[in-house]
């Protein structure tokens, strides 16, 4: 699959990726290397991960870190209560029970284990500690896994690997070498509007326009909590769902669903009606 | 735009991307010989000719964060595009090097030329009496030239170490980290130890009568500690000094720095158990003690430097210091959150907030203090010693 047939095909599937995004999917494919994605948060990083997922016509597993992430929720666990019930139920023998009957897998361990390659999500890597991280660049190396009563587990197939941070702490050089890098930021004008135009159909061009203009030009104000693409599309959503079709003849309406886009108390109070006005006047 | 005419020899595209590589390796990169494999490789992917698509492949081959992606398309231009840029950057590897270390070594020839003078004729040490001389650290900073080695070594008295071994155990047992990822068995945890009730339960018959228990294990923190001895931190560096020199000897993973206007590793000096002899090699590392300070550059250098090593989310940094400096605040504000991302913990200990009420008005406090975990006085053994229940809150 070319570069450009993999940016239409993610269109198809309603994401739309610029050259360089699409060039770094591209070349994730092809290299087979994991791809790590940086930037703020909604701009759609997890959303390329579910995209690519449908574009290839394959599974996507998730795994998302949190502090204090172990290999239990991230690689495999034994199936405890089932072992016990074996034994008591038909004596089975330490061969079966430990055995891939009663062996739960997680993320990691399901990814390597498909038949088709599918798509790996490694949401907010940042968030788990470095330990995780080292770790994981072993994963990412060999694609296989030991367990100590079953032996080496390689991959059948390699799964395409993405990787999402958005900076809560700096990330190995090692892994940044490791993995092929591109930075998402929010999208211009015309990108984001193409995005709203492709996930909202029904949404009329003005109003869409509208909706772009005042979300473009709320990111520069001084926020606590910059909106991201997701936010916009809410509040694209509601404003069609109250039948709005121009901002500047409902302000109060406008004013009512910017729930949808501040989500702190002191965004809120920085966006007081007139701000609003203001916004919508610019773009009306 | 012009295209570089590269010399005769470097005639094939591997050696025009080794060049490329060498240039980014130059300006900062950390890439080795395999990355211009990987982009032969990937240019084989794509279509080669299209200088855009070939520089987002490259881009997204060999950019490692945030920073670098913003002046890839610069530092792309300036090598396949003759953009001028490389002439004054292009200095060989070596070079760059050396031009770099003096920053952080630069012998203090002028600072020891002038005070040199004055030297000889204090015997009486400037005084350990912590409580106040002045009422900032300016007044302190122009009674500074009898520190110097003596005071090094007065520090390394038998009682005053035992004390301050007791005070850095004591802290350094008060902060750790209590969210390890393995879990340990333990006789009262939180959790059934599945694992091993099976296994016990097998030997009778898969009856579960022994239940281990398990649960995180606390872990102690590494302690990282950057002590000031500038000028206005005379008369409060001993007591700094000796609680460094007990916290390493209390902690073999504890790490000790000291810094005016430059940075130094001291602690294998503090390590030494020959205490004269430490003392000894402390004076020499302490050369130019009592001069400025260039805080936001020592944390800086600490950051490009030592950090990667010594720091991890498993650190909690300490930095003893008043926060009165010559440098720029902006560029300690900086190196103070790019440390907070690596460390788990900043602490600041001031000497200045113990004596009086005293606001952080510095410059340089003001601007540091958005990225600190914690603000605490100290100037005696004794109130870091009182600290212990503010580092268990860490």
């Amino acid at each position: 699959m070319s570069q450009d047939h993999l940016q239409a095909r993610l269109a198809e599937a309603g994401y739309i990726a610029d050259a360089t995004l699409s060039m770094a999917l591209h070349l994730a494919l092809v290299l087979g290397r994991p791809l790590l994605l940086e930037g703020p948060a909604g701009v759609g990083k997890t959303e390329i991960a579910k995209a690519l997922a449908e574009v290839r016509a394959t599974n996507l597993i998730r795994l998302q870190c949190y502090e204090g992430l172990d290999s239990s929720h991230a690689i495999y666990e034994w199936n405890y209560q089932r072992q016990l019930l074996a034994i008591r139920a038909d004596g089975a023998d330490e061969a079966a029970l430990f055995s891939e009957k009663f062996l739960l897998k997680r993320p990691l361990l399901e990814a390597i284990s498909q038949e088709v390659p599918p798509v790996l999500l490694i949401d907010e890597i940042d968030r788990a500690d470095e330990e995780f991280e080292a770790y994981l660049l072993e994963i990412l190396s060999d694609f296989q896994i030991t367990i100590p009563e079953l032996g080496t587990i390689a991959a059948k197939m390699r799964p395409i690997v993405i990787l999402t941070a958005n900076g809560t702490r700096d990330l190995s050089d090692a892994l940044r070498r490791r993995c092929l890098y591109a930075y998402v930021d929010y999208p211009d004008r015309e990108t984001e509007l193409a995005i709203l135009t492709k996930r909202a159909p029904g949404i009329e061009a003005r109003l869409a326009r509208q909706i772009v203009g005042v979300v473009q030009a709320m990111r520069r104000e001084d926020l606590e909590k910059t909106p991201g693409i997701a936010e916009m599309l809410d509040w694209a959503a509601a404003l069609s769902g109250l039948g709005v079709n121009d901002l500047s003849a409902a302000p109060e309406q406008v004013q009512g669903t910017l729930v949808c886009l501040l989500k702190t108390a002191v965004d809120r109070d920085a966006i007081p009606h007139e701000v609003m006005a203001r916004l919508v006047g610019q773009v009306a | 735009m012009q295209v570089t005419r590269f010399p005769a020899r470097a005639a094939g595209l591997a050696e025009r991307m080794a060049g490329f590589i060498a240039h980014l390796r130059m300006n900062g990169l950390r890439l080795g010989p395999g990355e211009t494999e990987v982009a032969l490789a990937a240019l084989s992917h794509v279509t080669a000719t299209d200088t855009d698509e070939a520089r987002r492949a490259l881009k997204v081959l060999l950019v490692p964060d945030a920073e670098v992606w913003r002046k890839f398309d610069e530092l792309f231009d300036a090598y396949w595009f003759n953009a001028g840029k490389t002439r004054t950057r292009d200095t060989p590897a070596h070079v760059r090097v050396q031009s770099a270390k003096p920053k952080l070594w630069q012998s203090h020839l002028d600072e020891d030329g002038a005070e040199s003078g004055e030297d000889g004729g204090h015997s009486v040490p400037d005084g350990g009496d912590g409580d106040a001389e002045g009422t900032d650290g300016r007044l302190i900073a122009t009674r500074t030239d009898q520190l110097r080695k003596r005071d090094l070594r007065e520090l390394m008295d038998e009682e005053s170490l035992r004390a301050a071994e007791r005070v850095a155990r004591d802290l350094a047992r008060a902060i750790r980290d209590r969210r390890s990822r393995r879990r340990k068995r333990a006789r009262k945890g939180r959790e059934l130890d599945m694992r091993r009730v099976l296994r016990a339960s097998l030997s009778r018959g898969g009856e579960p009568f022994d239940l281990p228990r398990r649960r995180r294990p606390d872990r102690p923190m590494r302690i990282v500690a950057l002590c000031d001895v500038s000028g206005s931190m005379t008369v409060v560096s001993r007591v700094f000094l000796s609680f460094l020199k007990g916290l390493s000897s209390v902690d073999t993973t504890a790490d000790a720095y000291l810094f005016h206007t430059r940075l130094m590793r001291i602690t294998e000096a503090l390590r030494d158990h020959d205490t004269l002899r430490a003392a000894g090699r402390l004076s020499l590392m302490a050369e130019g003690f009592g001069g400025g300070t260039d805080i936001g550059g020592s944390v800086q250098a600490f950051c490009d430097g030592y950090a990667a090593r010594a720091v991890n989310g498993r650190t909690v940094v300490i930095i003893l210091s008043d926060g009165y400096c010559t440098g720029s605040p902006e560029v300690l504000a900086q190196a103070l959150a790019r440390l907070k991302r690596r460390a788990r913990r900043v602490v600041w200990l001031t000497p200045l907030a113990g004596w009086l009420e005293h606001a952080p008005v510095a410059a340089a406090m003001q601007a540091a203090l958005p990225h600190l975990d914690a603000f605490l006085p100290a100037n005696t053994l004794e109130a870091l010693a009182a600290l212990e229940p503010e580092f268990e809150k860490l």
